[in-house]
């Protein structure tokens, strides 16, 4: 080389000229972050995920279940433990004697399930992983309704296309925003898909959710709504809250949760 | 057959017969080799760094199918206030506890410190955010992907894979003298530094078919869904949390790889080589020394 540079300057140039790119590169990536474009650009990719998962893993495809070996010792609680809502606290006060879930919406036939109502519908008991968006998982045995059992009784209108779980717990400090889920009809009427009012033989604890919470096992925690208090047949999520379809789907989170 | 002068794509971009004082500038890396590096080289950063920042949501690793099997996480990293009341980063790996303030655990920035996993400058986004690490974890997966499967049907089409990254009985024979030439930073010149010595086949062929698709294999073993393929398939890895383990000590495994690589490209030449994966021109170190 005819450059007149010492080899270790040079070398150090390169360092410097390194560590500028990197810590360009991080600055750019957070700008991105911060605008509405490029995450909804990025988002696109969304949608190869839920071709890729309808694709080889079919849509009735089941998830693994367990053996009561695999128990974990303590089903963590995660997200809201007590909710802070003086209705529920009242309901919870008396054992959920007064509790019903409403089923409304797209439906023929509205109707009040009370506990004892519920707990008379063909139910599934099924040892099943729960895997937090964070990245934990713990392996819990829940018994509960099956959804399309729920479903079937309050006949879906034709052009229903999502479940919505409206929940009891407030997600903000003033006791507004109330938790909310959604899920498409694929996985409302899966085999696996329940309200659960049993964990590891035992009612439901409040800390996971009782008296009813939801599993849809093929998705992340987040999607497993706790203290159900209504379901909504919709037809679209745009005009429900932020128009995500959930609390986390409100915040950036990905409505599909099977990735 | 390992001789590259025989491919016409790769002889010698300027004739012998010009009389230059520098040695000829040789064709090494033709255009595909050349975007597909480039193109791998900003997906993997990003997946790595986004993946510890999705790592940070929950800083801890285990074995097993589950997080909470009764026995204690292989990995924690923590923080946790010492008797002045300041905040102390703590690593646990095996029941070894380290302090790593700094570093892992606790974070410092302008004379506060913070609970954070790994630190900012490691991490995309570089403040805790979960869902926008996912988001650009997810689509930069989809890109590393099909970049790398365009690589693998173009390395093995055109014989890429088999005339030059193929060890040799050659090669192998000579892998204690490779080893002792990189151990004293002797670098091949003349005809040899135009074909991979036999480590670095070794090192390119192990990322490419074992690393690589490891990573992918064990991402896609975290996703509830995935796991429904074929019932029970992620307990061949020890299960979903084992899997996780997996993903982000092969992670780090490519991250010392690319560490390497980038310490090679610089002993023998940062220019030269950075030239040969831009123009694809390479100048080859003349034999006589």
């Amino acid at each position: 080389m005819s450059l007149h540079i010492h080899d270790r300057s040079r070398r150090r140039f390169f360092a410097r000229v390194g560590a500028a790119a990197g810590a360009l590169m991080l600055a750019g990536c957070d700008r991105l972050s911060q605008t509405d474009w490029f995450p909804r650009f990025l988002g696109s990719a969304e949608t190869l995920n839920r071709t890729l998962a309808g694709t080889i893993a079919g849509r009735k495809a089941m998830a693994q279940e367990f053996s009561p070996a695999d128990l974990s010792p303590t089903f963590r609680s995660n997200g809201t433990a007590l909710p802070q809502n003086a209705e529920y606290q009242k309901l919870a006060a008396s054992g959920f004697a007064d509790y019903s879930l409403l089923v409304d919406g797209l439906v023929e036939r509205p109707h009040r399930f009370t506990l004892a109502e519920l707990r008379a519908l063909p139910s599934r008991t099924q040892i099943t992983r729960h895997d937090c968006v964070e990245g934990w998982s713990a392996i819990g045995k829940w018994t509960g309704a099956r959804l399309s059992a729920v479903l079937d009784r309050v006949a879906l209108k034709p052009n229903a296309r999502y479940v919505v779980f409206h929940c009891a717990d407030p997600m903000e400090d003033d006791g507004t925003m109330p938790y909310y889920e959604s899920i498409d009809l694929d996985d409302a009427f899966h085999e696996q898909t329940i309200l659960a009012y049993d964990l590891n033989d035992k009612t439901l604890p409040i800390q996971n959710g009782a008296p009813v919470r939801l599993r849809v096992e093929r998705q992340l925690g987040y999607k497993h709504a706790k203290y159900v208090m209504r379901i909504e047949a919709a037809e679209s999520l745009a005009d429900i809250n932020g128009g995500n379809g959930g609390y986390w789907e409100d915040q950036g989170y990905q409505w599909y949760a099977g990735i | 057959m390992t001789d590259s002068v025989s491919e016409p794509a790769l002889a010698p971009a300027i004739p012998a017969s010009s009389r230059s004082v520098e040695p000829p500038l040789y064709y090494r890396h033709r255009l595909p080799v050349r975007v597909m590096h480039w193109i791998n080289v900003l997906a993997v950063t990003i997946l790595f760094m986004s993946g510890l920042q999705i790592f940070n949501a929950h800083p801890a690793l285990y074995w097993g199918k589950s997080s909470y099997t009764g026995q204690p996480a292989l990995l924690e990293i923590g923080a946790r206030e010492n008797a002045s009341g300041s905040l102390v980063g703590v690593t646990r790996i095996f029941g070894h506890e380290f302090r790593t303030t700094g570093v892992l655990g606790v974070s410092r920035d302008a004379g506060r410190t913070y609970r954070q996993g790994f630190p900012d400058w490691l991490t995309v986004p570089s403040h805790q955010w979960l869902s926008m690490a996912r988001t650009w974890h997810f689509f930069f997966a989809w890109v590393f992907v099909i970049n790398g499967a365009c690589y693998l049907a173009y390395t093995i089409g055109s014989g890429h894979l088999s005339r030059d990254m193929w060890p040799t009985g050659a090669d192998l024979r000579g892998i204690g003298a490779s080893i002792i030439d990189h151990l004293r930073f002797r670098h091949p010149v003349g005809e040899a530094a135009k074909r991979y010595n036999v480590l670095q086949k070794f090192a390119y062929l192990v990322v490419i078919f074992v690393l690589l698709p490891l990573v992918v294999l064990m991402g896609m073993a975290m996703s509830p869904r995935l796991d429904t393929v074929l019932t029970g398939w992620v307990d061949i890895f020890g299960g979903r949390q084992s899997a996780r383990t997996i993903h982000f000590l092969v992670a780090w495994a490519l991250c010392a790889f690319v560490l390497i690589h980038v310490f090679e490209v610089i002993v023998t030449g940062l220019w030269n080589n950075l030239r040969s994966m831009i123009t694809g021109r390479y100048r080859v170190p003349p034999e006589a020394a």
